[in-house]
């Protein structure tokens, strides 16, 4: 690892981060005074946002490395996602997540 | 900062400090993993500092730990990050309000966009909460991130692996519980996240980490309006 490798990344995913918000900027302010955009556009990028989280959350419970994930990772996650569905407290959503995976993984379960 | 914190009811407080307290424990282990591979002290927390993306962190270390080129390294780094990219999009203006006051906030909160201060200010209906817990989560994630990346680097390799406490199942988790309204309520997004989902999974075998998240993206052909039959005139 180098100082160089750690500056091109750092400036590489700062350039990610904040092209987002410049762009949507940029484009409330050519169409004129108020901050607005079209609300299909608004739509769009909410619907992706949301299409990422998922698909983030479907890799990192479902895969480790390209391949799959094993049981205790997903039963873990699939018992806060019950939870998350009948309304369950956030705070015990996370715990029991990591509970469950923690408590397979101590009883052997990959 | 105190008076953006105290804006937040104490059960958002209870939920930030939840995923603050996590994101915590896995910086101790990624100082602790990171200077197990040889890199000296300070590296990890100059990458904690700089990048402030756990996933690339780990991978950048990990690749050049099990001996790959440096530059791919970065490369399938800065792959992983890209999805930041169109999170900015979403959620730009959470950072500040019009376009000149808010130039300022929006460079600096730029640095502090991460998943979970993504799904935090998504998951809020009023603008000025979403901006409040972005800043509230960004801001604490990058201190404890920090503190934790410094204390794990200088305990060095006693810690290990954060799998054992469940934290790789706590985070995914905690991400669904927040998008789980906007999809429960909402079927075109449901379909285009689940379709997005499905093409994610399908091809992550296949492609580096990082590209199957962003080819989820493929799941917005469901907000394609279907074309209208023509009405044929009787």
């Amino acid at each position: 690892m180098t100082v160089t490798a750690i500056l091109v990344l750092a400036a590489g995913t700062y350039a990610f981060r904040v092209a987002g918000p410049l762009l949507r900027n940029r484009m409330a302010r050519t169409r004129g005074g108020e901050a607005a955009l079209p609300p299909r556009l608004t739509e769009l990028m909410s619907v992706a946002a949301t299409t990422l989280l998922v698909a983030l959350i479907a890799t990192a419970t479902l895969t480790d490395a390209g391949s799959f994930a094993g049981v205790a990772l997903p039963a873990g996650v699939l018992t806060g996602g019950v939870l998350a569905w009948r309304r369950a407290p956030f705070v015990v959503v996370v715990i029991a997540a990591a509970v469950v995976a923690a408590g397979l993984r101590a009883l052997g379960v990959p | 900062m105190r008076s953006i914190w105290r804006t937040l009811d104490a059960a958002l407080r209870r939920d930030l400090l939840a995923v603050v307290l996590a994101i915590g424990v896995v910086g101790v282990s990624f100082g602790a993993i990171a200077v197990s591979t040889g890199l000296p002290w300070w590296m990890p927390s100059l990458l904690s500092v700089l990048v402030f993306a756990g996933g690339s962190q780990f991978m950048v270390v990990g690749v050049v730990a099990a001996g790959g080129g440096l530059v791919a390294a970065v490369l399938g780094a800065l792959l992983l990050n890209a999805r930041h990219l169109p999170f900015g999009l979403a959620i730009g203006d959470v950072m500040g309000r019009d376009a000149r006051r808010g130039l300022a906030a929006r460079l600096f909160g730029s640095h502090l966009l991460i998943d979970e201060s993504v799904a935090f200010a998504m998951a809020q209906k009023d603008p000025a909460r979403s901006r409040a817990v972005f800043w509230a989560l960004g801001s604490a994630a990058f201190v404890v991130w920090n503190l934790g990346t410094l204390a794990g680097a200088l305990a060095g390799q006693g810690i290990g692996d954060t799998d054992a406490f469940g934290l790789d199942a706590a985070f995914p988790a905690a991400l669904l519980a927040l998008v789980l309204p906007a999809l429960r309520g909402n079927p075109r997004t449901r379909n285009a996240a689940l379709l997005g989902a499905a093409v994610a999974l399908a091809t992550t075998p296949l492609l580096p980490a990082g590209v199957p998240v962003l080819l989820a993206l493929a799941g917005l052909v469901v907000l394609i309006p279907a074309p209208k039959r023509a009405e044929v005139p009787a």
